[in-house]
């Protein structure tokens, strides 16, 4: 097996997820990201969504994230977030409310013609809609 | 000398007290394992935000981007303490130990001329800062009748100490609580949230070559978000530690209060028992001169 890197899921109350992974797809500030051993040294925030874990050519974890950051080295990566639900624990129905939410969150939004409220409403708005996606799988 | 019966109800009251500073101790116990291992899983977030802080600020030491949150408004005339104390009582020195410290520190500065501003967390140093500094007081929040402390708590806090930098209504803010050094030991320490003190970062140059982080976005944009979170973060550990300390220090005088009654019952009893056997030789005195009276 090539090398693995370390990835590391912790949230505000405890630490979800610590074990070394082939791959782990992240949910970074201008999409996607993948991370392999090797990486280059780097801090992103999250835009919200959910978090893969490849290990062997195929995925075995999956972990919704809410806003947060990740710290990338090449030997490990860390993800710090506000929230975070391991897939199977994802319930359509919150996700649909939190939709709803953010939705009216926009509107409000929209409307102070403020443009750091606007685009703090949008990346509420995708992660909550990353979240409905995540659930329906 | 008090009489047979009244010392009879003494010793039920005492033993009564007994039980009820048992349970209280027991129930403090219990819940301190749960305050404790509350604490321990939010070390590693904690850590790891120190870490990523660390790295951010050193490189935005000096530049001009840096935000308050973080380098602090260039002034130190307006002070806001961060009071955090527990709600209620029957933990020995605790709350009085933090107040006091509060107190004493908000005095010195008012001495050298600063202005203070306080935010208390928890009912007890509420109502002791009150009575000296009322009119310092510019917010309070408790949790009576909580069970539990969570991190949107905090958040709370942190939101509204951001609020009032925001408006700029203080330059330096610190936190004060008691820090949880063991079961028995609790010691009331500040520790300064605005700005931010950050012990990774005079390190940077000492410690061997770091690895330079490549930021997505900017590390402004990353910072704002980072700061208010860290804050949160900060006063979290700070909220669990206290808690922590509190049913520690609970735990403790209730411990205390427990072994004081088991005495007090104990020496309750004797003088109860010489009083008795004082009784029994008095009638029988009483009795045999009687007989030979006849």
């Amino acid at each position: 097996m090539a090398e693995q890197t370390t990835l590391e899921i912790v949230g505000p109350t405890r630490l979800l997820l610590s074990e070394p992974v082939d791959l782990a797809e992240i949910p970074a500030y201008d999409g996607y990201i993948g991370v392999l051993a090797g990486h280059a040294p780097m801090i992103a925030t999250l835009r919200g969504g959910l978090i893969r874990v490849h290990q062997g050519g195929a995925v075995t974890k999956q972990l919704y994230v809410g806003r947060g950051f990740v710290e990338i080295a090449p030997d490990r990566c860390t993800v710090l977030a506000d929230e975070v639900i391991p897939a199977e624990e994802l319930s359509a129905e919150t996700a649909r409310t939190r939709v709803a939410e953010a939705e009216s969150a926009y509107q409000a939004a929209a409307e102070t013609r403020d443009a750091d409220e606007i685009e703090r409403a949008i990346m509420r708005l995708a992660a909550a809609r990353a979240m409905e996606e995540a659930a329906r799988r | 000398m008090p009489s047979l019966k009244a010392l009879r109800t003494r010793i039920n009251s005492v033993k009564s007290t007994r039980k009820i500073t048992q349970a209280m101790k027991m129930v403090a116990a219990s819940k301190l394992k749960r305050a404790q291992s509350q604490a321990e899983q939010a070390r590693p977030y904690a850590e790891r935000m120190e870490r990523m802080l660390g790295a951010l600020a050193a490189s935005v030491a000096g530049s001009p981007i840096a935000p308050p949150m973080l380098v602090g408004t260039g002034k130190e005339d307006v002070h806001l303490l961060v009071v955090v104390s527990a709600d209620r009582g029957l933990c020995g020195g605790f709350n009085t130990a933090v107040s006091r410290f509060a107190r004493n520190r908000t005095r010195a500065l008012i001495e050298q001329g600063k202005t203070v501003k306080i935010l208390t967390v928890g009912r007890k140093g509420r109502d002791f800062l009150r009575r000296e500094y009322r009119k310092n007081i510019v917010g309070s929040i408790d949790f009576v009748g909580r069970k539990q402390i969570g991190f949107e708590d905090a958040v709370e806090i942190a939101n509204q100490v951001t609020e009032m930098l925001e408006g700029q209504q203080f330059d330096v803010c610190t936190l004060i609580y008691n820090r949880f050094k063991n079961v028995i030991t609790q010691v009331p320490s500040e520790q300064r949230l605005i700005p931010a003190s950050i012990e990774g970062a005079p390190t940077e140059t000492a410690g061997g070559p770091r690895a330079a982080y490549e930021y997505e976005p900017g590390e402004e944009e990353i910072l704002a978000e980072l700061l208010p979170r860290n804050l949160a973060i900060q006063i979290y550990r700070a909220l669990l530690e206290s808690a922590a300390g509190e049913q520690g220090a609970r735990m403790t005088a209730m411990d205390n209060a427990t072994r004081n009654a088991g005495d007090m019952i104990a020496r309750l009893t004797l003088n109860y028992n010489r009083q008795r056997q004082a009784n029994i030789t008095k009638e029988l005195i009483e009795i045999i001169s009687g007989a030979e009276a006849i």
